[in-house]
């Protein structure tokens, strides 16, 4: 693994001067975006392209990078170069206010839901009509009710978290994630943990609300089946770079030795099964003489 | 051999110069810290109830714990003080020394130690748990700031509860000493009651003390919150800020008061 080059100054202006010019092309565009935590390389040279209107995964192995990416689109992470489109705006450029304007445009479904604890499950949903609207209570009532009947929860909204099985608490992260009928909605590990049918679920759902809402969704996640069920386009992340992309079709149909790797499930292959260690021999013998 | 003894020093060094650096800059941070938290103080305002619920939980919910140790700080310091205070036949003067030690001393301290471990801690778990858990990241992702929605609020909640729970203290513990004093050891109860209004100033004493309570409210509160903010999110992470909330607040008010005394003395021109 190298420390990738980084990409000339003009080639970063460019990036950034292409969120301005087109605004309507794509919802999410990454440009040759490169981070590190520190000095360790997490993400090099990522070019992504996420269409109105879509469903995009991005699939990757644990630790591979997927989370940073939704953080470097939501802004929580800055890219040490390349450049972050969302909507036409540059996001690394943007002031505090103005990138907590865009993110009221945002939903995001945190990996384990990330529920307020501390909050019924209606409250939880109608956090964010509270912080941001100054609707009336019978209203927010109202538009809560709607959310959780979208997800087929109205009848748990007296519920606390901790009440809900792991694939009702999706579902209510996943209510929370649309409340303010969100542009964007970013799903960190949706299917992580779930039963089979929460999985099948949340899967509909997530395209039964991109569709109805006409949303824009990004599903990060290491659930091959499930998400090929559902989205439009699939990208490939292994140790921060782009190894493969293609739409369901393509990705049933490759025979990059990645992909089928992570098709197959087999444990040895372009990922290896063995973290880097010296030779066995040279170890296991290494007291021996 | 020397080579190795040089890189051993040297090693050595390092980590007295990281551990040094480390402080350094989380001490800075910790400031930082202080200064967006007050920043964010009108918006926590707007938002009372948050800060009501908190005074509740910081507050009201260490009544008990507060009163119980009152009393009984309040009964032993009656017992000494009556066999130290024999010897000169001066055992009249109880009542001066019991409300005089809770009201400038006892009184801020014990209630502050007290505070640290019961309210402050729970905060810290409370917010480290949030960001273990992602709450305090979704927070940011629905675009409301979670130094205002969350730590604004316990902060302040802690600020305000500490001087009430310091007085309460001290009015508990001056009932304990009467209750041991007057009714116990059988001293006369207007002596016991009109040398302690003879002897107590709300100026100094009184004002004293919940000056005191009040920076040890603000100490605690800012080392719970931060410590909570700052935490590793994992288990281990969040267990090891928590000890550190009761262990530094402790620390903190046992030398805050050290300093503030002497101030205090210097003011009332004792020393
Ligand atoms: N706050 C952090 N500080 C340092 N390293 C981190 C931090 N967060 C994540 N990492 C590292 O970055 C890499 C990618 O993490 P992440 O994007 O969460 O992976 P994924 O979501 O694909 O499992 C991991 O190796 C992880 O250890
Ligand atoms: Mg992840």
């Amino acid at each position: 693994m190298s420390i990738p080059a980084k990409p000339s100054s003009s080639r970063a202006a460019e990036a950034i001067a292409a969120c301005r010019v087109d605004p309507t092309a794509a919802a999410v565009e990454l440009t040759d975006v490169s981070f590190a935590y520190d000095v360790r390389p997490i993400l090099s040279g990522i070019t992504m392209t996420i269409p109105r209107g879509k469903i995009v995964a991005i699939m990757g192995a644990s630790g591979s990078g997927k989370t940073t990416i939704l953080r470097l689109i939501g802004g929580q992470l800055r890219p040490k170069s390349g450049g972050v489109c969302v909507g036409g705006l540059s996001v690394p450029d943007l002031e505090p206010e103005a990138l907590y304007a865009l993110r009221r445009k945002f939903g995001m479904l945190f990996q384990f839901g990330a529920l307020f604890t501390d909050m019924s499950v209606f409250e939880n949903i109608a956090f964010p009509m509270r912080e941001h609207t100054e609707l009336p209570e019978e209203l927010i009532r109202d538009l809560v009710l709607m959310k959780l009947h979208a997800v087929g929860l109205r009848g748990a909204a007296h519920l606390m978290p901790a009440e809900l099985s792991g694939g009702m608490a999706r579902r209510v992260a996943l209510a929370r994630a649309i409340a303010l009928d969100p542009m964007l909605v970013m799903y960190d590990e949706p299917f992580a943990g779930l039963d089979p049918i929460s999985l099948g679920v949340i899967g509909q759902l997530i395209r039964r609300l991109n569709d109805a809402l006409s949303i824009t969704s990004v599903v990060v996640t290491h659930d091959v089946y499930e998400s090929l069920k559902i989205v439009d386009y699939l990208y490939f992340v292994s140790e921060g770079r782009i190894v493969a992309a293609g739409t369901p079709e393509e990705v049933h149909a490759s025979s990059d030795l990645f992909v089928r790797q992570f098709i197959d499930g087999a444990p040895d292959g372009p990922v290896a099964f063995h973290y880097p260690a010296p030779a066995y021999r040279e170890e296991l013998f290494a007291d021996v003489g | 051999m020397s080579v190795e003894l040089t890189a051993g020093v040297a090693q050595w060094l390092r980590r007295i110069g990281g551990a040094v650096t480390g402080a350094a800059s989380k001490l800075g941070f910790a400031s930082r810290f202080l200064l967006a938290v007050l920043w964010h103080t009108p918006g926590a305002f707007r938002r009372m109830h948050l800060t009501l619920r908190e005074i509740y939980f910081s507050g009201v919910l260490s009544l008990v714990i507060i009163l119980m140790s009152g009393l009984f700080v309040g009964m032993v310091l009656s017992l000494q003080g009556y066999e130290t205070l024999k010897r000169y036949g001066a055992d009249e003067q109880l009542g001066i020394l019991v409300a005089l030690s809770l009201v400038r001393e006892l009184g801020p301290v014990m209630s502050g130690l007290l505070f640290a471990s019961r309210a402050g801690s729970a905060i810290t778990a409370e917010i480290g748990l949030m960001k273990t858990t992602e709450q305090l990241a979704a927070m940011e992702m629905m675009a409301v700031d979670p130094l205002a929605r969350v730590v604004a609020p316990r902060f302040w909640g802690g600020v305000i509860s500490m001087p009430l729970l310091a007085a309460l203290f001290s009015a508990f513990g001056i009932f304990g000493g009467y209750v041991v004093g007057v009714r116990l050891i059988g001293i006369d109860a207007g002596a016991f009651w009109g040398q302690m209004k003879a002897g107590v100033d709300v100026w100094p004493d009184v004002t004293n003390g919940i000056i005191k309570s009040f920076v040890f409210g603000i100490a605690v509160s800012l080392i719970a919150v931060f410590e909570g903010y700052d935490a590793k999110p994992t288990a281990e992470g969040v267990s090891s800020a928590t000890t550190r909330t009761v262990v530094m607040s402790s620390l903190m008010i046992l030398a805050l008061d050290f300093v503030m005394t002497v101030f205090m003395f210097r003011g009332a021109s004792v020393i």
